[in-house]
């Protein structure tokens, strides 16, 4: 816990209210009432075997798929209001794929600068110069004017994370971005992740590494079947945890490991 | 249960629900805006047709248009003529689109043959596309419905042959391009999965790319095959009595227009259950293929 002790004191501020969310495709519940709050500051993990809903909450918190009950507020103004614009809220979250998604076609300069030109209408110039200092500070500020299939997987990540931050979103969602990385690759992506914490972000991550869900989260939450199972600070879900399905659950994610 | 932090059962928890208030708020304001929208698309398509209609019936020349083009008594006069001919054109249809599928997809095979012995096979099939790609069909409809009995080889052939063959050739260099574009498409990586197992190239092809290529490109094959549809009737320059033709023969007899806008409606007519089959079929597959949420 030390590489974080100068992380920003989580505040009481809610950013983001889950409230008995509940969403299905089709006659699959994926959700079955969702309840979670994220407040300013605050990393929260998702955990849970592929098909809990982990992805599916994610793809909701970002008006990506409509719920079908249940209320979703972000820093206070409820997003699942149809009177809202999905457009400006989307703007207002950041988020990075498991599979990077950037533009092939687009420079990684352009890639991250793209929703500042055209969603924030920001100037070329501006944009270019926070691009290029947001490309910097991720350690690829000599990639600007390259495209991204000639960047490593642990690159385009990275790339993708700046394009998510560079316009100040008030919450990311990360959705298992290491998923589809080369091992080796993993760390340099976590490293950043562990940054963004220190400096204050709120995010919502969806992932599969345990050890660093452990080691960075203020808050991990246990999702099974579309139901929240179990919520606590890393402690209490990795070394106390209260229920038979959770201890499952990392008994049979940790033996695998070691 | 009181050990637990939160109770955990799946099945409760979907017993207990009942739609929240808000949720039923949403799905009132949902329906109004989606009332409101329909009222609008309405209100203007009515609007646009009004417009239409009355800029169309107050030109001087409509009255003459009318009576030469939409005749309700030329029209029943000369259907049943175009009808039978109709049933020529499908004729054809039929087996033109049989000989197209077989001769397409032999072609788009051999043009993406690897090995270097087979560079003559290459090289025919891409001439072949290259060069029927580039002739209208009317020019080999007249070479080959013309030329070919002007050989003498065969004795007399039928016109409605000569007539389809030339479809044939000028729509498979099309399609063949189609196909090839779909086996390419195929992830080399399920080639080399196939091959690893021992199947022989023939196999690979024929099990595990051919079927994976032909439903990507089957939206495109149906266009293909819709445009296949109206060009059958340009048979007709043959002399073969099919729709086009049998309407000619009609408007020759009555100088009145009419017959041509009945074989319009009959061509219209076979080609829409393709066009709307082809739209529900790739709606369905992109549905299929992609949750895309609401995005």
């Amino acid at each position: 816990m030390d590489l974080l002790a100068t992380a920003a004191a989580t505040s009481d501020h809610p950013m983001l209210e889950v409230r008995d969310v509940r969403m299905s495709f089709d006659d699959n519940v994926v959700l079955k009432g969702v309840d979670l709050t994220v407040h300013e500051h605050e990393v929260v993990s998702l955990i849970g075997a592929s098909g809990s809903g982990k992805s599916t909450l994610l793809r909701c918190i970002n008006l990506l798929e409509q719920i079908d009950d249940g209320q979703i507020l972000l820093d206070g103004v409820d997003i699942t209001d149809p009177r809202a614009d999905s457009d400006k809220v989307r703007a207002q979250i950041g988020v990075v794929f498991q599979h990077y998604n950037l533009f092939p076609h687009m420079t990684v300069l352009d890639n991250v600068t793209l929703a500042s030109r055209k969603v924030l209408r920001m100037g070329k110039a501006e944009a270019a110069e926070r691009g290029r200092a947001m490309l910097e500070r991720i350690g690829v500020g000599d990639k600007c004017d390259v495209y991204p299939d000639q960047l490593s997987g642990g690159q385009q990540q990275r790339v993708a994370i700046a394009r998510a931050i560079v316009t100040n979103p008030k919450i990311l969602l990360l959705d298992e971005i290491t998923s589809a990385l080369d091992p080796i690759l993993v760390g340099e992506v976590l490293d950043l992740v562990i940054d963004l914490k220190r400096e204050g972000a709120t995010i919502i991550m969806a992932t599969h590494e345990m050890s660093f869900a452990k080691h960075i989260s203020d808050a991990v939450v246990f999702l099974e079947q579309g139901v929240i199972c179990e919520k606590g600070t890393p402690e209490q879900i990795f070394e106390h945890p209260q229920h038979p399905e959770t201890e499952n659950f990392l008994k049979r994610v940790l033996d695998w490991m070691n | 249960m009181s050990k637990h932090p939160t109770a955990y059962d799946p099945a409760e928890f979907e017993q207990e629900y009942h739609t929240s208030d808000i949720e039923l708020q949403r799905r009132t304001f949902r329906r109004k805006q989606t009332g409101k929208s329909v009222l609008i698309s309405l209100f203007s398509t009515l609007i646009f047709v009004v417009v239409i209609v009355a800029v169309l019936s107050r030109s001087s020349g409509w009255h003459a248009v009318q009576k030469t083009f939409f005749s309700p008594h030329y029209f029943m006069d000369s259907l049943p003529a175009v009808a039978k001919g109709l049933l020529t054109n499908i004729e054809i249809l039929f087996f033109a689109a049989i000989g197209v599928a077989v001769l397409s997809t032999l072609i788009a095979l051999a043009r993406t043959l690897q090995s270097p012995v087979t560079f003559p096979l290459r090289f025919l099939a891409a001439s072949y596309t290259d060069l029927f790609r580039g002739i209208p069909l009317l020019l080999v409809l007249y070479l080959i419905g013309f030329g070919v009995p002007g050989l003498g080889l065969f004795g007399r052939i039928d016109p409605i042959l000569l007539g389809t063959i030339a479809l044939i050739i000028n729509y498979s260099a099309y399609v063949a391009e189609v196909i090839r574009a779909g086996i390419l498409g195929v992830h080399p990586s399920q080639r080399a999965a196939a091959r690893s197992l021992g199947l022989t190239y023939g196999q690979t092809m024929r099990l595990v790319v051919l079927p994976q290529a032909v439903r990507k490109v089957i939206p495109p094959l149906m266009n293909d095959f819709v445009a296949l549809q109206k060009d059958v009737g340009m048979v007709s320059v043959l002399g073969i009595i099919d729709a086009v033709r049998a309407a000619q023969i009609n408007v020759a007899l009555s100088f009145n227009y009419t017959p041509y806008v009945v074989a319009a409606c009959l061509f219209i007519a076979m080609s829409f259950p393709v066009i709307r089959v082809t739209d529900w079929y790739a709606n369905r597959r992109r549905h299929r293929e992609e949750s895309s949420g609401v995005v």
